[in-house]
């Protein structure tokens, strides 16, 4: 199990880290997701050992490795831009961590061709690295990280570069073969789908802390972070006032009073923020919730994303004309309550 | 034709069937090429001992003065050769500051450590000159490698020097192949410094060259060589194209600052240490040697007796004022200070003259372009004494004329004119100048309006350049010079051949102007330098 225990950094003088706590067990993928700039690849150069934190520990198995050297943690690092060894060919850049580690010619012509294998590339041994296309370059980097067999693997933004298709399918590949193997895998990046779709658990790094963390599905469910909310886009956020109602809270808002999911109790007219989840609203004739103009109309497969003259958006399964008054219907579930809106 | 010409002369002065069928000839040449090539690769060899921690040390690392000590270094290499082989005598000589202190502190007879007139002194001042190069060839690769590469070496398992080993160094290889060649062009050709610190028995091509030359009068010998050494050195140059054009330029270059970092563990801090020490005795102290020794009286001067004065003196700077021997051919040494400046302005200005249209010319995109491109460049792989050696077998009844050095020169600084003002011309898009016209501007004014302004750094840069190219001349200007026309050199060469103190002070003092000269010119160049220029 990686420990990573209050780490602290600055950058620039500001903090970046400010107290970051977070544990990886055995064959578990986590993800780190955060905007640019919110410190997470500093996280991972720290716990790879490329830069020392200023305060907090970094534990493997129980042990302190937070003063080893890079060299001597046996772990992998798959970097945004690949990193591959422009003087090497695919198999030389594969066998780089063997040869560090000692073992033998034969076992590494081996080692490299099951990982070649793995990663769909076998055949391409004695390929030059700088004439593969980009997603090429990319399994070879993994290949790479994954030859020596680390306790750790870490990947920064490893897709960030690639083009939307061929990001989905290595992917895909990615996920097979991290939930195949028993290592404890980190995976940094900004883009919510990406860490939706590779993670057992996503961590959400905002201001130097982490704020929430759960598995993709229940996070999504269930923000309970203001910030969160907004960053993994769930809906609608708005600020209303907590109203106790009759079998159920109520929020308050300029828009009118909506019932309120909320799992925690709140003083009377106490300022909160809630989310307003765009599926949970259906149009109807007669008399609804809300009236409100439509603004404009986006087709999306499925669906039509409206957006509303108040500032919100909600997913209709028919698409209204622009201009046209609609008249809505919440659901009793559609606003979620976000806490005191901090 | 101030060019072809005289090649031509040496060319046919070395198809001298009698000269070409002597024995003895070949003796000469076989001796002087070997020993050529042997100090060059030796020269090259320690360049890059000490060029490559260097390069490794500025790339790297965050140090006190860091900036300053980089300028440090790249000063030599703008320095006059008998500014260097003045500075590298006041310092480790016979006559210099260490070996008259250990003579004085030990009561020796003789000078303790010998230095002058040995291949030590030969290498050790070319390793000074040219390390200049591979610091700068060596530390902008390093600058700009993706710090991404180290780092994932260190993750999958290399210590340090695995990852210099097996990662570092052979990204380097283009970019320090191409270096190591550069050098060995430049040692090759080497002249004053053999002259001035190794003496004649020290014969490469370049002082046999001028000994066949200039005292024995073998004319045909001489071209011989020049010929041989012609062929090395285009042979030379084209294996350095060859090697540059595979210094792969960085898609992305990366700033320079990412690379940078603190020593903290301390073997880094020795490493740092050790490098600064460095720093000093091969850098700092030759150059501030000349300057101390110019003010400084350690010895008695020719004939003088009883009481040696040491100690702080003007001595030698008044005396530069006096004809003490009132010979005929003594030329006053502020008088060879004049001729320096005259004969460099004149430089400037001819180079100029035939810089800016040939950089024009050149910046126009076409074959006819390329080919002239190689024609400008020649001049650059051909030494100063060769092109004296042309010029004097070219124009035998002109020599008496003056303005010979200027034009030799010229010659030797308009390669590097033209590569300072090409980058400049080439930067300028043509729209610019279109968009000027469109708005109203005459041809006349579009020019002054736009294209001046961009230029004008560029071509005070070219001056700057031609201005102390042609200060430092020594070798073609040793070979065409009048005894009544000194420049400051070849005046510092005589008095650095005489006995005394009181002549070595004098050409210490003129070393000392030399040198505030040409650090003048320096300064200009590097504060006016373009981003892309080459030298």
């Amino acid at each position: 199990m990686l420990e990573v225990i209050d780490i602290h950094k600055t950058y620039a003088g500001e903090p970046l880290l400010r107290g970051v706590s977070f544990h990886v067990d055995q064959g578990e993928t986590v993800c780190l997701l955060g905007p640019s700039g919110s410190g997470k690849s500093t996280l991972l150069r720290i716990i790879a050992g490329l830069e020392a934190p200023e305060g907090g520990r970094v534990c493997w198995q129980g042990e302190d490795i937070t003063h080893r050297p890079p060299h001597l943690r046996r772990m992998g690092l798959v970097f945004q831009d690949y990193a591959l060894f422009p003087h090497l060919n695919v198999a030389e850049n594969v066998a780089f961590g063997l040869r560090m580690q000692g073992w033998p010619p034969a076992a590494r012509a081996e080692r490299v061709r099951e990982v070649l294998a793995q990663v769909k590339l076998s055949g391409f041994e004695n390929r030059r690295v700088t004439e593969l296309s980009g997603g090429e370059q990319q399994r070879v980097a993994l290949a790479r990280a994954l030859a020596p067999r680390p306790c750790v693997l870490m990947f920064d933004e490893a897709l960030g570069s690639l083009d939307r298709a061929l990001r989905e399918e290595l992917l895909e590949d990615l996920r097979r073969l991290l939930h195949s193997s028993d290592v404890a895998a980190i995976y940094v990046t900004h883009d919510q789908e990406e860490a939706a779709a590779i993670a057992d658990r996503i961590l959400i790094l905002h201001e130097g802390k982490i704020v929430r963390s759960g598995p993709p599905a229940q996070l999504w469910e269930n923000p309970g972070h203001l910030w969160a909310a907004q960053f993994l886009g769930v809906g609608n956020v708005l600020f209303g006032r907590w109203r106790a109602g009759s079998d159920h809270p109520l929020v308050e808002t300029d828009q009118g009073t909506f019932p309120l999911v909320c799992s925690h109790a709140h003083a009377d007219g106490e300022t909160i923020a809630a989310v307003l989840r765009p599926t949970k609203v259906e149009a109807v004739d007669g008399a609804g919730d809300l009236c409100v103009r439509v603004v404009d109309v986006v087709f999306q497969q499925e669906r039509f994303k409206v957006y509303l003259e108040n500032g919100w958006y909600v997913y209709l399964p028919r698409p209204p004309s622009p201009g046209t008054v609609l008249s809505l219907r919440l659901q009793m579930d559609a606003i979620q309550c976000l806490g005191d809106g901090r | 034709m101030f060019f072809l010409y005289p090649l031509g002369s040496i060319l046919r002065a070395a198809l001298d069937g009698s000269v070409l069928l002597d024995e003895r000839t070949w003796v000469v040449v076989r001796r002087a090429l070997g020993f050529t090539l042997y100090q060059a690769a030796l020269s090259t060899l320690f360049t890059l001992l000490v060029g490559l921690p260097l390069a490794y040390l500025f790339a790297r690392y965050r140090f006190p003065l860091r900036s300053l000590w980089r300028i440090a270094v790249a000063i030599p290499f703008m320095l006059p050769t008998v500014v260097v082989a003045a500075g590298f005598n006041a310092w480790l000589g016979d006559r210099g500051w260490v070996n008259l202190t250990l003579m004085r502190a030990f009561g020796l007879p003789e000078a303790p450590i010998p230095f002058s007139g040995t291949l030590t002194a030969i290498v050790t001042a070319h390793v000074f000159y040219n390390t200049t190069l591979i610091v700068r060839i060596l530390a902008y690769t390093l600058e700009h490698m993706d710090p991404r590469l180290e780092q994932a070496a260190r993750v999958l398992g290399a210590d340090g020097w695995r990852v210099f080993w097996h990662i570092t160094l052979p990204l380097l290889r283009p970019a320090l192949l191409a270096a190591a060649s550069l050098v060995f062009l430049f040692d090759f050709t080497s002249f004053g410094v053999i002259l001035l610190l190794g003496g004649p028995q020290f014969a490469t091509l370049e002082v046999e060259i001028y000994v066949q030359g200039v005292h024995m009068l073998n004319l045909s010998l001489a071209a011989l060589l020049s010929v041989v050494q012609l062929l090395c050195t285009a042979a030379l140059s084209f294996l350095y194209g060859r090697l540059l054009a595979q210094v792969i330029a960085p898609i992305a270059p990366r700033p320079a600052e990412v690379n940078l970092r603190t020593p903290c563990r301390w073997a880094e801090r020795a490493f740092v240490g050790l490098m600064v020490l460095l720093l000093i005795a091969l850098f700092v102290l030759p150059m501030v040697s000349v300057p101390i020794r110019s003010v400084a009286r350690l010895e008695a001067a020719r004939g003088e007796r009883g009481e040696i004065r040491y100690g702080l003196t003007a001595d030698y700077y008044r005396e530069l004022f006096i004809n003490r021997r009132g010979s005929l051919f003594y030329v006053p040494p502020l008088q060879a200070a004049r001729n320096s400046l005259l004969f460099a302005l004149l430089t400037v200005l001819l180079s100029l003259a035939l810089g800016i249209p040939a950089a024009v010319a050149l910046s126009r995109q076409n074959v006819w372009a390329r080919r002239m491109d190689v024609l400008w460049m020649l001049p650059l792989g051909v030494s100063g004494v060769t092109l004296g050696l042309g010029f004097l077998l070219a124009f035998r009844r002109a020599v008496a004329f003056p303005g010979l050095v200027p034009l030799a020169h010229t010659l030797i600084a308009l390669p590097l004119v033209i590569r300072t003002l090409q980058p400049a011309l080439v930067s300028i898009p043509s729209h610019l100048r279109q968009a000027a016209r469109v708005l109203g501007a005459s041809p006349w004014r579009a020019w002054w309006r736009v294209e001046w302004p961009i230029l004008r750094r560029a071509v005070l840069a070219a001056a700057a350049f031609a201005f102390t190219v042609s200060l430092g001349e020594f070798g073609a200007t040793l070979l065409l010079t009048r005894p009544e026309y000194p420049t400051l050199p070849v005046a510092i060469y005589r008095f650095l051949s005489q006995p005394g103190g009181l002549n070595y002070g004098q050409a210490m003092a003129m070393t000392t102007i030399l040198m505030l000269l040409t650090a003048a010119g320096v300064l200009l160049l590097e504060r006016l330098r373009m981003p892309g220029s080459q030298f």
